[in-house]
């Protein structure tokens, strides 16, 4: 793809995200701004997972850190929202860089088992911390009314807002992957050795990338807190690091576009799974994965570069 | 280039000034048909809580072959949410804003309806006899819009208290309590019901437990060991077989009181052994349809025919199936007794005015009753013992409504 054609992808994008409030409803956007959320988070596994080769099947517990540091600081100290996603950051920046540390030991399926035992330990950690959590009755949340006069409702000032640090952390991700630091975190991905041998500090690299994706996803979910207006345990069980997951395959691994498809993945399919079947969604779903596995073994991103790449050859007869 | 291709989109984006807006008189309601929404876990952890949402539908089929609701059918819209409060916040969004019920009716589960809870009021739809025994749901001076159904958990709390005041002067209470919101209310209903000189006094030790634990085998018998005579056993129906099989096994043998959410022949006593449940004390509102005593009761019988022709595939020994029954029974009365006027406030003033409604599968003499400022329909229950074979009733009825 010509860096032109990408950019002419990037604004089109863009324009049709700022104009998405004039004509859906609340609720579409609603479910629009869950979909920002999730392409937070998915590039924050994307960045570990696709691009530095850890497999994590623990970043749902990311996301509620991120979640619940949000709702605490906004529930018992009134802190103003806007502080509190970046503190849900810069906790699971610290967070998820000290796991990294004893991750370095583990590698792939080991490392999928120990991120997964931290899936698990969440939701009960968070029960008993009921002084802080609220237990099992969660932190109710009151949404954030448009600031300046705006006139804008809360659903599409919520929008903007998560809109608005998408595109920051995509570009941030962007500029990360492309440099020096990106080619170091892709090497230990394809060879650890290789990279070492070259001057790589492996370790440092590893655990700050772990830093760095949970970062992202506690940004997700604190941003998750603030649009669900709701933060419970039962809404962080193992299946949402599952779908996290799912949605950086599907929408592509080591791809930053592949955040976005993913994440319209794991919001849309399952509620067209349920309208095509209400006896067995979880069948149809199954379905959908298996299909689009199979004709888009590179993820939805994957295809759509390999789709331009044949109509630029076709159409100017050089390749892009 | 990127930049400013990106810049004249941002600007013409801009120009477009947002305008959204919604008008509709009573949404969901036509001179045929009434919407209503639900959302029920289908998959995820609590998935045997869904045959509720399904049996609803089976009884809604039901009224609508035999004509409607004053010429009005039914039209039941049910979302999966898996019990993810996140999910119930979306699918009730589509319920409310894009499906345009008119009113939500037993959403399952007390984290989803605690998120929906503001959102359901600010925007007066009516979220009515919700699916969860939490004691927050009647509170019509702040949440006007959302009313409970089943008793609540203190107070059938206070309904054991109340019996080990009268009937065991020198208690040595032991609790076993889920450690969560449930357990919690059950555990406040007892503490307040016995009062805090007495619960001082009486209650010698308090045990946990967690829903994922695999056994309570060691709570239990820590319990005997505090010499405990009477046993408050606050679980659900998988903890409560074992409960009452390891009390049995290591001979302890104190008033077993057993809370209601597990009072199933079916799914408790059976499983744990009737010789072993001998002379447990519970308290019912609804017939337990696996008791054998009202295995010739209309009410049952009825009830059983429906299950087979509407409901086939639902299990005749699920008391969920019976609950469902019940409280689509008294939705349909809230709407007949609307006539016309389906409006929302309208719908929420008939919920709050339902007078001394009595229900095939409620136990007999207990009334549903509500007011503008009692949003708790089912406030009476009865305490009964088990004799090896069935519950036998015993004592009056005890009424919250008018301690």
């Amino acid at each position: 793809m010509t860096p032109r054609a990408r950019a002419v992808g990037v604004a089109a994008a863009l324009a049709v995200a700022l104009v998405l409030p004039l004509f859906v409803s609340n609720f579409r956007l609603f479910q629009f701004t869950q979909v920002g959320v999730y392409a937070i988070a998915l590039l924050g596994l994307n960045v570990l997972t696709g691009y530095n080769g850890q497999i994590s099947l623990g970043h749902g517990a990311f996301y509620a850190l991120g979640a619940y540091t949000t709702a605490i600081m906004i529930d018992r100290w009134d802190v103003p929202y806007p502080l509190t996603i970046i503190a849900a950051g810069v906790l699971c920046l610290v967070a998820g860089f000290l796991f990294g540390i004893p991750a370095l030991r583990l590698e792939g399926l080991y490392l999928a088992l120990a991120t997964f035992a931290l899936a698990l330990a969440i939701p009960q950690i968070l029960k008993y911390f009921e002084h802080w959590t609220g237990g099992s009755q969660g932190i109710v949340l009151s949404k954030p009314n448009a600031p300046w006069g705006l006139k804008l409702s809360p659903d599409q000032w919520l929008y903007f807002v998560t809109l608005g640090v998408l595109v920051a952390l995509f570009v941030l991700a962007r500029n990360l992957l492309a440099g020096r630091t990106g080619r170091a975190i892709v090497a230990i991905r394809d060879n650890p050795i290789a990279a070492q041998a070259m001057g790589v500090n492996t370790a440092l690299y590893k655990s700050l990338t772990f830093g760095v994706s949970a970062a992202y996803t506690g940004v997700a979910g604190g941003l998750s807190a603030l649009v669900i207006a709701f933060v419970a345990p039962d809404a962080f069980n193992v299946f949402l690091s599952i779908t996290l997951l799912v949605g950086i395959v599907i929408g592509g691994l080591a791809s930053i576009s592949g955040a976005l498809f993913g994440a319209l993945f794991i919001q849309f399919v399952p509620n067209w799974a349920q309208d095509i079947s209400k006896a067995a969604p979880w069948a149809i779903y199954g379905v959908f994965l298996i299909l689009f596995m199979y004709v888009m073994p590179r993820g939805i991103a994957g295809a759509l570069r390999l789709a331009l790449a044949r109509a630029g050859r076709r159409g100017t007869g050089t390749r892009a | 280039m990127l930049r400013r291709t990106i810049l004249s989109a941002l600007l013409a984006a801009l120009a477009l000034a947002p305008a959204v807006t919604m008008a509709a008189d009573t949404p969901g309601v036509t001179a045929t048909e009434i919407k209503i929404g639900n959302t029920n876990p289908y998959s995820g952890p609590a998935s045997a809580y869904g045959t509720i949402g399904k049996a609803l539908g089976a009884y809604f089929k039901k009224v609508n072959e035999e004509g409607g609701i004053n010429g009005r059918k039914i039209n039941y819209v049910t979302y999966d949410d898996a019990y993810s409060p996140p999910k119930t916040v979306e699918m009730v969004r589509k319920l409310v804003e894009q499906d345009q019920v008119a009113l939500l009716f037993q959403t399952l589960g007390t984290p989803t309806n605690t998120a929906i809870h503001k959102y359901m009021n600010q925007q007066k739809v009516p979220h009515i006899f919700v699916a969860t025994g939490a004691t927050k749901w009647n509170d019509p001076k702040n949440h006007a819009w959302t009313m409970g159904w089943q008793p609540n958990y203190q107070t059938e709390g206070r309904i054991y208290a109340n019996y080990i005041l009268k009937n065991v002067p020198d208690a040595k209470i032991g609790i076993l309590y889920q450690n969560d919101d449930y357990g919690k209310d059950y555990r406040k209903g007892l503490h307040d019901g016995l009062g805090e000189a007495a619960a001082k006094k009486m209650i010698v030790m308090e045990q946990t437990y967690e829903v994922t634990d695999p056994t309570i085998d060691s709570q239990i018998v820590n319990l005997k060991n505090s010499g405990a005579n009477v046993f408050f056993n606050v679980t659900i129906p998988k903890f409560a077989v074992q409960a009452i099989k390891k009390a049995h096994d290591i001979g302890w043998k104190p008033l077993h009181l057993l809370n209601n959410v597990s009072s199933s022949l079916g799914t408790t006593l059976k499983p744990a052994g009737l010789e072993a449940s001998k002379g447990l004390i519970t308290a019912l509102y609804m017939k337990e349809i696996t008791d054998p005593q009202w295995k010739n009761d209309k009410g049952y019988l009825d009830w059983v025919a429906w299950m087979k022709k509407y409901y086939p595939e639902g299990a005749l020994d699920d008391q969920a199936n019976a609950y469902a029954y019940s409280v689509a029974q008294t939705l349909v009365q809230v709407l007949k007794q609307c006539g016309n006027d389906l409006s929302r406030e309208n719908i929420m003033k008939q919920a709050a005015s339902l007078k001394n409604l009595e229900l095939p599968l409620l136990l007999p003499g207990i009334k549903i009753n509500t007011s503008a400022t009692d949003f708790a329909p089912i406030e009476q229950e009865q305490l009964a013992r088990f004799d090896g074979e069935r519950w036998v009733l015993f004592g009056e009825l005890y009424d919250a409504a008018k301690r």
